[in-house]
């Protein structure tokens, strides 16, 4: 199944990637391929396997207590933020 | 109006009470400086993995179990993708097609007294995102993470509202019971407690739902109200004109009143959810649901049907003392201490107490007047040491002062006169020194009985006990 121009668009526009216009040709063949591919599996005989939501059969989200155990380290993890003030992350204006 | 018909469904986002987050172990508290309780988990840094808080999980069962709804043995956490600078993932961890609670009902009473039950499709856990800061940085906006995290519980309800009363007296019922439950502090100024309702009109009798706008982010009772009031408006006024509601989400805008549209069509968001790969399928026994069952309290409907029962009250008034646990249990504590006047208590909450606390802007649970304290001055009611109208002096003095009922009565000699002789002797005194007004009642002016009430109670300072100065003026004032 070949993928159209536009709808390598809108995945990238999902992903906020920003792909030239020459690219899209190349994105296009590359991501059929994938698609392609996901066709075959569509293929295998999937009659009587019950859908999983994890390839780890038997097994179930552990639980922690609930209790607070992070200490404030904001300037550490802000270091590599480019702008921070006052403890805020800054980040260009953002509008609803 | 009435040819068209409202449709609303709401999707209520409660913050869960919980010390730590959903998937980490930062805080959750409110208010801290930004970002101090943002830890690497909840920054999205690569390389962290989530690990699931048993208490919100609890929390979210004792909805569940409250509503008559099915816990889901086996619930899964997806990933719901979109780019927002407070969502520092990319994606904001959910549950999409199985959630934990699927299923109940809330009951909800409407104006003119008339119960309406309404379904609730599911609720789900999810995180919550951090928040955008606009206000003061220029071209710049600024992000804190501090609620980036926090464990909520998103309640789906069915579109089976017809009126933004409706809507309003539904969210107000699912306030009160995540309260009752103590899973939510409820506070809406804190964002603790808010709601998105979605909103469509169609004409009378049709079958098909017309196109909904959702309305974001309400954070109060009163907003729903008229964002919803403004909202049917503008769709019915739109397609009576020959246009089109289009599907979209809308901001209400409480300074103007109005609700506008937030993001357009074209923008439309494809959420592209899927598993969590970072998170295992939650599975629940049956050991464990039962014991969250065991531990649910009283819950608003039982407790104001045993008012109702118990007390004597009407239904109204059960319902207004069991809007929240802690007034019910203030009347409760009245109620028992002053066994043979319920209905006296209950006056008394609903009345002078709650003008009291509404005036000072406390809450019942402030500890300003004690249950027994306001037992205490009920009970001079009811041995008849004081009438209810001098009881209001004692409660005002009682309420400034923070003395006992009965050290203001003593101290202000209140007490009530209930000697017949002393009683007596006032009406004579009152008859003598108003002859004009003996002999016009004696004449058949009736409505000075009134009159003579009014001066015996002025001459023995309201203390007269009503009862018996009624009785005895009836056979002292004809002659």
């Amino acid at each position: 199944m070949a993928l159209t121009r536009a709808q390598v668009e809108n995945i990238a526009h999902l992903a906020r990637l920003e792909l030239e216009a020459a690219e899209i040709p190349q994105f296009q063949q590359n991501l059929s391929r994938i698609v392609d591919f996901i066709g075959e599996l569509e293929r295998a005989d999937t009659a009587g396997v019950a859908p999983m939501a994890h390839p780890l059969p038997g097994l179930a989200q552990r639980l922690r207590p609930d209790e607070v155990t992070e200490r404030d380290e904001h300037e550490l993890y802000q270091r590599n933020a480019p702008q921070v003030a006052s403890g805020l992350y800054l980040v260009p204006k953002v509008i609803e | 109006m009435s040819a068209w018909e409202t449709v609303i469904g709401l999707e209520i986002h409660a913050q869960l009470a919980t010390r730590s987050k959903i998937f980490s172990g930062a805080a959750t508290a409110y208010g801290a400086a930004p970002n101090t309780q943002a830890c690497l988990v909840d920054l999205g840094y690569p390389g962290v993995l989530p690990v699931l808080n048993a208490e919100a999980v609890r929390m979210a069962v004792r909805f569940g179990l409250a509503i008559g709804a099915r816990i889901a043995r086996h619930s899964v956490f997806a990933r719901k993708n979109y780019f927002y600078p407070d969502l520092p993932k990319g994606y904001q961890i959910s549950q999409y097609e199985l959630p934990i609670v699927a299923g109940g009902a809330i009951d909800i009473v409407l104006e003119d007294g008339s119960a309406k039950r309404i379904g609730v499709t599911r609720a789900h856990l999810e995180e919550d995102a951090g928040k955008s800061l606009h206000e003061g940085l220029g071209s710049l906006t600024g992000i804190d993470l501090n609620r980036a995290g926090t464990p909520l519980i998103e309640i789906v309800s069915e579109p089976e509202m017809r009126s933004a009363k409706e809507a309003v007296a539904y969210m107000k019922k699912v306030h009160t019971l995540v309260r009752y439950l103590e899973i939510c502090d409820g506070n809406m100024q804190e964002g603790s407690f808010r709601c998105d309702a979605n909103v469509s009109v169609r004409p009378a009798g049709a079958e098909k739902f017309g196109t909904r706008a959702e309305i974001k982010n309400i954070n109060s009772f009163r907003y729903v109200e008229k964002a919803i009031q403004y909202e049917v408006a503008r769709q019915i006024e739109l397609i009576e004109s020959g246009g089109k509601v289009v599907q979209e989400t809308r901001l209400y805008d409480p300074d103007k009143g109005e609700t506008r549209s937030m993001r357009s069509k074209e923008e439309a968001n494809d959420y592209r959810y899927f598993p969590d790969p970072d998170l295992l399928p939650l599975e629940l026994d049956e050991a464990y649901i039962e014991s969250v069952r065991a531990a649910l309290p009283e819950l608003p409907d039982a407790k104001a049907e045993r008012f109702v029962a118990q007390y004597g009250l009407s239904a109204y008034d059960a319902g207004v003392l069991t809007a929240s646990r802690d007034l019910a249990d203030y009347y409760e504590a009245v109620a028992r201490a002053v066994p043979e006047q319920p209905k006296l208590a209950a006056n008394w909450v609903m009345g002078e107490l709650a003008a009291a606390l509404n005036k000072d802007g406390l809450e019942i649970g402030s500890g300003k007047l004690p249950a027994e304290r306001l037992a205490g001055l009920l009970a001079r009611i009811a041995d008849q040491t004081i009438s209810g109208k001098i009881a209001k002096e004692v409660f005002e003095a009682m309420w400034a002062s923070g003395q006992s009922a009965d050290a203001i009565i003593e101290a202000k000699g209140l007490k009530q006169i209930t000697d017949t002789g002393a009683i007596e002797r006032a009406i004579e005194e009152v008859m003598a020194k108003n002859p004009a007004q003996l002999s016009d009642y004696r004449a058949g002016k009736d409505k000075l009985f009134g009159f003579f009430v009014g001066q015996v109670m002025k001459a023995t300072q309201g203390k007269a006990n009503p009862a018996q100065l009624n009785e005895l003026l009836k056979k002292k004032l004809p002659g």
